[in-house]
């Protein structure tokens, strides 16, 4: 394991000895997490585990109890465009228009001067944008006009068209139907792969975040400490954290990868370590092999 | 094939013209009903008040809408109508941009809504007709009286309306807006206030209905013209076919006015109430 200060002055996130409770309520406890700037992380965990808490303390939408949250070596507060977020639903405005959904983080940012001067060339980029993903001809409607991919495709473009340091997707493709969600899968592939972003996405599928990943993170409840084994009195921690690039090194858009038995067995692994209530391992002994991985104990 | 009945039960589903048919028939009954009543009346006593006959309401809307009044000059009818809008609108003007106001920073800064929530929910239990004394007394029996009326009396009904639809705006859609660059101040009036606009005029059209009575409630006790006042002016000589009239010229106006708000929210905003 690395010494925390160089992953702090290495990386684009770092949580550092994150807690979170609500009353007397346990959800997170001592997350310790440092992602490198271009990562593709995925995030897994049983529900109720605190994946969604952990996504509102990155994003700022609330603050930790205790620890700290740094972005680029910065203390993070509350919600700023540095994090961008794509929901599962709420990610688009109801009363805007496709266009003017997608305009509406240069919109905000601009004085009302500047955006009525630079507005016909913004517009002119979405088109480009809107355009590559087949979106073009319904730039008017509004999002309940649209399908459940239709919209998902549209909330990427809304956030990264103001280019945000780190993006945070909470289960962004867990309503779309089997083929649309494959599709959604090649299509964040691919922009990923042409803006190197970063990326943190939360997902409950585990075939999901394995085949998109370059990294993944188990969050879950079922493990055990000093104080025995009681998981109603203890918050979630990372107990998986790998580097998904060692186990798999596929052709984007080679879907045929799931199909394969290092997928296989290393589902059957994370399921394991994650989600089984019986099968506990001790905080010591976490499935940690990312090189970024480091434990406060 | 079996029959989907057209009328009676759950599962009834009238077609096109039984709708129509069906949606007069209350209408015809109600107008039949007033006829034979009023042609049985008069033919018993011809100087009967109660249910004047449509000649004599003709001739009241013609003396009172069309020949100018001998003392002032004025058509009554336009004229107390005119009067009576300007107080009502607006009432409903300044309840509306008040409520809009301290509705939508209720639902979105905590700070405010602690400041103003039980002061609001205190002054939406006063009876506003029980306060008219004070209000006429304060803002005299003039138009601001009655246009205080108005207010107090549909201003705590919009405020907690506006509230209540803000607070349900999930809290997603504010963080995903400063995730955007929103500004705290941007919040309120260029994500939200947009979202709202067709729930705050559905709000002002429930809250006509109660605007109407304190109108003609403030217009009967003191008021030189107006609606209100006509149809209390008259009633001391039994003038029915005036009353009538003017209670069907309210109904039109008030009907006109809640068709218009309805068409400006279905055309103005297809969004809304679609998820």
């Amino acid at each position: 394991m690395v010494e925390e200060k160089k992953l702090l002055e290495k990386n684009i996130l770092h949580l550092s000895n994150v807690h979170k409770a609500y009353g007397g309520n346990v959800v997170l406890e001592d997350i310790d997490f440092s992602l490198a700037k271009g990562e593709f992380c995925t995030m897994v965990g049983p529900s109720g585990h605190g994946k969604s808490t952990l996504l509102r303390l990155i994003i700022g939408q609330e603050l930790p109890t205790s620890g700290e949250i740094y972005i680029e070596q910065e203390r993070a507060m509350f919600s700023n465009p540095d994090r961008g977020v794509v929901y599962q639903q709420y990610s688009l405005f109801p009363h805007l228009s496709v266009m003017d959904n997608i305009l509406l983080g240069m919109q905000l940012t601009h004085t009302p001067f500047e955006w009525r001067s630079n507005k016909s060339e913004y517009r002119e980029k979405v088109r480009h944008y809107l355009d590559k993903v087949h979106l073009l001809e319904h730039e008017k409607k509004y999002p309940h006009e649209l399908s459940g991919g239709m919209r998902q495709r549209v909330a990427i473009l809304q956030t990264l068209i103001i280019n945000p340091k780190i993006v945070l997707m909470d289960e962004p493709f867990g309503a779309l139907d089997p083929g649309t969600r494959e599709d959604m899968q090649l299509y964040l592939l691919e922009l990923w792969d042409e803006t190197k972003m970063t990326i943190i996405f939360i997902t409950h599928d585990l075939e999901e975040a394995v085949f998109l990943g370059t990294r993944l993170l188990t969050v879950s409840r079922y493990y055990s400490d000093d104080r025995g084994s009681d998981q109603a009195s203890h918050g979630s921690r990372v107990v998986t954290d790998l580097d998904l690039t060692k186990y798999m090194k596929q052709e984007i858009s080679a879907t045929d990868v799931k199909y394969t038995k290092v997928f296989r067995e290393l589902i059957q692994k994370i399921r394991l370590e994650g989600f089984d209530p019986d099968y506990l391992q001790h905080i010591k002994d976490f499935n940690l092999k990312h090189a970024d991985s480091f434990q406060t104990l | 094939m079996p029959k989907v009945p057209g009328f009676l039960g759950i599962h009834a589903r009238p077609g096109f013209k039984l709708n129509i048919l069906l949606a007069l028939l209350p209408f015809l009954l109600l107008v039949g009903v007033y006829f034979f009543g009023s042609y049985y009346r008069l033919s018993i006593n011809p100087d009967d008040k109660l249910l004047p006959s449509l000649p004599k309401m003709v001739n009241s809307v013609i003396k009172y809408a069309f020949t100018p009044d001998e003392d002032s000059g004025k058509l009554l009818m336009l004229d107390d109508t005119l009067s009576s809008l300007a107080r009502i609108g607006t009432g409903i003007l300044l309840s509306s941009s008040i409520g809009l106001f301290i509705g939508l920073y209720m639902g979105i800064f905590r700070g405010f809504k602690s400041l103003s929530l039980s002061f609001v929910n205190f002054i939406s239990i006063i009876p506003p007709l029980a306060i008219l004394p004070i209000l006429f007394i304060t803002f005299g029996v003039g138009d601001i009286g009655k246009i205080m009326l108005i207010f107090i009396g549909t201003c705590p009904m919009i405020i907690r309306d506006i509230y209540i639809t803000v607070k349900k705006i999930p809290e997603e859609m504010i963080t995903k807006s400063l995730t955007l660059g929103a500004k705290q101040h941007q919040i309120p009036w260029k994500i939200i206030f947009p979202q709202i606009l067709p729930k705050l005029i559905d709000s002002v059209r429930l809250s006509l209905g109660a605007a109407w009575v304190y109108l003609i409630a403030s217009e009967s006790i003191a008021s030189t013209n107006g609606l209100g006042y006509r149809i209390f002016l008259v009633r001391r000589y039994l003038a029915m076919d005036v009353i009538i009239p003017y209670v069907v010229w309210i109904t039109l106006i008030g009907f006109l006015i809640d068709f218009g708000l309805i068409y400006v929210v279905k055309s103005r905003f297809p969004w809304y109430h679609k998820d």
